[in-house]
């Protein structure tokens, strides 16, 4: 194990889902390599979690999911954002950012 | 929306297990094979590629596993696992899971039936609006609650303050019963005289038409009626256009007015059919003689009080009413209030005569709940000890203690819920047997049903125990060690829940104990009570109401004589052709009759015998007959002459008295010759002309001796309805129908009730000594057989903890003799000690029953000798089988087992 992989912050990984698959449609494998990606590998995405998240975040109606052949003529479950989880996608992210801003300010206000 | 999505995803989840469960396992694999695929695109080799993805991913099943754990429908899933694990678990041990579910259902079947009962006469409101206003007003005599003349209502309604309105009504007991002519054949039809105001004072109103004005209350007023909805329906098909039609009741047209409501209770006579007027004559008040219907007390008043008016405020103002007559008010002696007046709440007053019975009835039933419970948790303890081994198992493979709490739970929930339904039927089957033995004085019988109320307190007393005793051992048991538990394939010791257990068994006996002794004295006071002599002889004696049905019959014109002669004749015509019947040795009739229910204002006078003064009144009992009607009961003549022919109208009036008047009022002379006064201190001297024995009115266990006896013709009325008492010769149910017949040859229009021997009518008299005494000894035989269960299985279960101490006992020498006496010791050790609290609560507890009991004290020691020798057989006998089954342990197998 990598020490300077973190599991994705408590209550984040709803939100990188819901950006990741803002830019197009994928399965959970695709999800959870474009995190790491992205992250340049600081979150490494447990599949566990990330496949119950999915669950969750498909029970909520944010996401649609669809068994497809993939590019490479595999049968994967594809999932992808509906109007509803672009919008709550705009909420978290928001949210996100007020949060981050705040305690950037905090630490910088130690210093 | 996502709720939806959510309830419909969960259901599928659940019923289509498999999909589901398949679509995750695809899933997983697929991440599986993505990652695999990632790795040879990075030029892996695919035995690379699959290394890295599993050293990525780990093991597929737990991820499998986490997955398939979202969601709602996973509780479900588990809860319902834990459900049919804990069914397999009842259907393996059928015994146990047998005697629990029983003995539950007893518990709770018998009181929730018992709550049914009991709810709608002590705890519900009445269904009245604001019933807590609702009061009673009674005459007091004794102490007891008696009945109150017109007069006394009219002074009461005038000079009151705390009452809004009040009513009076007839005491019931036939007297407003009225039989409905045309429409076939003639019908008794239960009805009710009362004052215009009777539904306004219960706030009620008819559905149909209208209530009684007061301008229809007036003597010789026109002639109305109210119908119940039964009668309505029954004999009218529910015809709306009833209303302002005409009926036929006693020879008369009657008015029909109003039809009140079918949810109308009427709490005060629950079987009237029909409401008439009072109509009584307001002119009789101010005639200045006290001879006429309106001075008998003979009513009851109920009364509603002014908003804010509390209980003893009224109670205050009518003491003031009473012990402050004025002129304008006379009173009659009888009617002199001198001794006060009762007020009572209506539902404490309908209550009154069965609330001590129904209290013990309630003790005692929570007392065989208890029993039940306390066995439900014995044998739940005794299995969780055999089962120890099991948890220690599942705790090792992982199981948290939270989980295996959830299993025990629903297991003992599980038990619970199938008790509680069983219990549930219990209840139903209950309720009915309860309202079918019930004696007859029970009010509101009308209102006894398995009520939601009394289901839901089922459903909460099964809850209750399933919870408790799924707690009670995991609370004892969980925290068992694991490594001692599991070391342990059979038990060396006597562990700590034995004493939790030993505690049960002997609150068990102590309880039975506390119901087997009410039930040994309820039983000894009955075979006293049915031995009392009741002053004649009720063997082949037949009795029946007789009525009169007829304008000629009804006194209501200012002379009543015409009335009283043509009822006179009647009956004298009716009891002529009685006898005879060949099978028919003697026949009279009389009122009161003795042991009947007829009405306690009828046979209360006051005599004033002619050496004591006007001022020598005493209260005594008086009853009307006609000749022969001592020699028919079988009253033994103790001196002097029977009245007979000679007494007629024309002749001096004559009179018997009983012995102990005879002895009271003339300890040192012949009563014979001596003169009184009936009914007041004027009028007509009745000389005594002989002596009769004494005997009993209301019941065998009231001693009222004191009694005079007149005859009809020498009397100023004639009551009707009368009974006829009948002597055959040879079995009198058999010469009803001829005796019927006979009175009807007569006249066929008049009615015969309550046809009735008088053996039965004595049994039918301790109806409610009897039904208590049924009660509570279906409850004190399954204490008895719950509490030799609850010893046996404690017994058994320790003889199989001390398997290996006995084997080797057994090595070292005892003799089967010693280890059958050390279980039995054991056994009957805790006997005696239950039986020892069992001492101390029944004696504390018999006083609850002290009015219930005749003839006997509470601590009748023989009861109890024989309670304590029951109990310490029947432990003897619970305790024998596992005390040979330990005598019989074979100390080579017990031993080399280990």
């Amino acid at each position: 194990m990598n020490d300077s992989n973190t599991d994705v912050i408590q209550g984040t990984l709803d939100m990188l889902i819901l950006k990741t698959l803002s830019l197009e449609p994928m399965h959970g494998f695709g999800i959870s390599r474009r995190v790491e990606q992205i992250t340049r590998g600081v979150f490494k995405v447990n599949p566990g979690s990330l496949l119950t998240a999915l669950q969750r975040l498909e029970r909520a109606g944010w996401l649609d999911a669809e068994w497809k052949q993939t590019e490479n003529s595999r049968r994967a479950k594809i999932y992808s954002l509906t109007r509803a989880g672009r919008k709550q996608l705009e909420v978290e992210a928001a949210d996100w950012n007020r949060r981050a801003g705040a305690i950037a300010r905090l630490l910088k206000a130690e210093i | 929306m996502s709720l939806l999505r959510h309830i419909s995803r969960g259901l599928r989840g659940l019923f289509i297990q498999g999909s589901k469960d398949a679509e995750i396992a695809a899933e997983v694999q697929q991440y599986f094979d993505e990652a695999v695929a990632a790795g040879i695109e990075r030029g892996l080799t695919r035995d690379e590629a699959e290394r890295v993805a599993r050293a990525e991913i780990g093991n597929l099943a737990p991820v499998r596993e986490q997955v398939r754990s979202y969601g709602w429908e996973n509780a479900v899933r588990t809860w319902m696992m834990d459900l049919r694990y804990a069914m397999r678990q009842l259907r393996r041990n059928r015994g146990f899971a047998a005697v629990s579910v029983i003995t539950l259902a007893l518990g709770i079947g018998a009181s929730t039936a018992i709550f049914s009962v009991v709810n709608p006469i002590l705890l519900s409101p009445l269904p009245y609006p604001s019933p807590s206003r609702l009061m009673m007003i009674w005459n007091t005599y004794q102490g007891a609650r008696f009945e109150l003349s017109f007069a006394t209502y009219r002074e009461l309604l005038a000079r009151n303050r705390s009452f809004e309105s009040m009513a009076v009504f007839d005491s019931g007991d036939g007297l407003g019963n009225a039989t409905l002519q045309g429409n076939g054949l003639p019908e008794r039809l239960e009805g009710q005289r009362v004052s215009w105001n009777y539904f306004q004072v219960l706030g009620v109103s008819p559905s149909l038409g209208r209530d009684f004005q007061a301008s229809e209350d007036i003597f010789h007023g026109p002639k109305v009626a109210i119908l119940s909805d039964r009668l309505w329906q029954r004999k009218f098909q529910g015809d709306p256009r009833m209303i302002g039609r005409s009926i036929r009741l006693d020879g008369e047209n009657y008015t029909v007015i109003g039809i009140m409501p079918r949810s109308f209770d009427n709490v005060l006579q629950p079987t009237t059919e029909i409401w008439m007027p009072e109509q009584f004559d307001v002119s009789q008040l101010t005639s200045g003689s006290f001879k006429s219907w309106e001075w008998i007390n003979h009513l009851h008043i109920v009364g509603r009080l002014k908003t804010g008016v509390t209980h003893s405020q009224a109670v205050r103002d009518l003491a003031q009413i009473a012990s402050t007559p004025i002129a304008e008010f006379p009173r009659p002696d009888w009617g002199s209030l001198k001794q006060g007046l009762i007020l009572e709440s209506l539902q404490d007053d309908l209550a009154q005569t069965i609330k001590p019975t129904l209290l013990a009835i309630m003790a005692a039933v929570v007392m065989v709940l208890l029993v039940a419970c306390v066995n439900v948790v014995n044998l739940l303890l005794a299995r969780h000890t055999q089962r120890e081994g099991e948890f220690a198992v599942r705790t090792a493979l992982g199981a948290s203690r939270g989980r295996v709490l959830r299993q025990l739970v629903t297991e003992t929930l599980l038990l619970a819920v199938l008790g509680g339904l069983a219990g549930i039927a219990v209840a139903f089957a209950g309720v009915r047997a309860l309202v079918s033995l019930s004696p007859p004085g029970l009010p509101r019988i009308e209102a006894i049903s398995l009520d939601p109320a009394a289901l839901g307190f089922a459903l909460a007393v099964t809850t209750v125990i399933g919870l408790l005793t799924g707690l009670f051992p995991v609370v004892g048991g969980s925290r068992t060690e694991l490594n001692r538990a599991l070391s342990r394939s059979s038990g060396r010791t006597a562990g700590g829940r034995g004493v939790a257990l030993r505690a049960l068994v002997v609150t068990q006996v102590a309880l039975a104990m506390i119901l087997l002794v009410s039930t040994g004295l309820l039983l000894h006071s009955m075979r006293r009570l049915l031995n009392v002599d009741p002053g004649f002889n009720p063997n082949h004696l037949l009795t029946m109401v007789v009525h009169t049905s007829g304008p000629e019959y009804l006194p209501v014109s200012q002379d009543p004589r015409p009335a009283f002669a043509a009822r006179f004749r009647f009956y004298q015509q009716a009891i002529e052709a009685v006898r005879r019947i060949p099978a028919v040795r003697e026949a009279g009739f009389g009122i009161p009759l003795p042991l009947s229910d007829d009405p306690s204002f009828l046979g209360q006078a006051d005599v004033q015998f002619e050496k004591d003064g006007p001022r020598g009144v005493r209260r005594s009992l008086r009853f009307g007959i006609s000749p022969q009607f001592c020699q028919a009961m079988g009253i033994p003549l103790r001196s002097g002459r029977f009245l007979d022919e000679r007494d007629k109208a024309s002749a001096p009036f004559s009179a018997l008295i009983s012995e102990s008047l005879a002895r009271n009022e003339f300890p040192h002379e012949d009563p014979l010759g001596k003169r009184f006064h009936l009914g007041g201190t004027e009028g007509a001297w009745y000389t005594v002309v002989g002596i009769v024995g004494d005997i009993k009115r209301t019941s065998l266990a009231v001693n009222e001796p004191e009694a005079v006896y007149t005859d009809f013709r020498q009397s100023w009325a004639v009551e009707s309805p009368l009974s006829f008492v009948i002597r055959t010769s040879g079995d009198p149910a058999l010469v009803a129908n001829a005796v019927k017949n006979a009175i009807w040859s007569v006249d066929p229009n008049q009615p015969i009730v309550r046809v009735i021997t008088m053996e039965r009518m004595i049994v039918s008299s301790e109806a409610e000594r009897r039904f208590v005494l049924i009660l509570f000894a279906a409850f004190g035989s399954v204490a008895l057989v719950l509490a030799a269960v609850g010893i046996y299985g404690v017994l058994s279960g320790s003889v199989n903890d001390r398997m290996r101490e006995i084997g080797v006992r057994a090595a070292l020498g005892a003799s089967r003799r010693d280890i059958l006496e050390l279980i039995l010791r054991d056994g009957l050790y805790l006997a005696a000690v239950g039986m020892c609290i069992g001492l101390a609560g029944a004696a504390a507890s018999s006083q609850i029953m002290q009015s219930l009991l005749f003839g006997i004290s509470r601590l009748d020691p023989l009861t109890y000798v024989g309670v304590l020798l029951l109990l310490t057989a029947v432990a003897a006998i619970a305790c024998a089988a596992p005390a040979w089954r330990a005598s019989r342990v074979d100390p080579s197998v017990t031993l080399r087992a280990e």
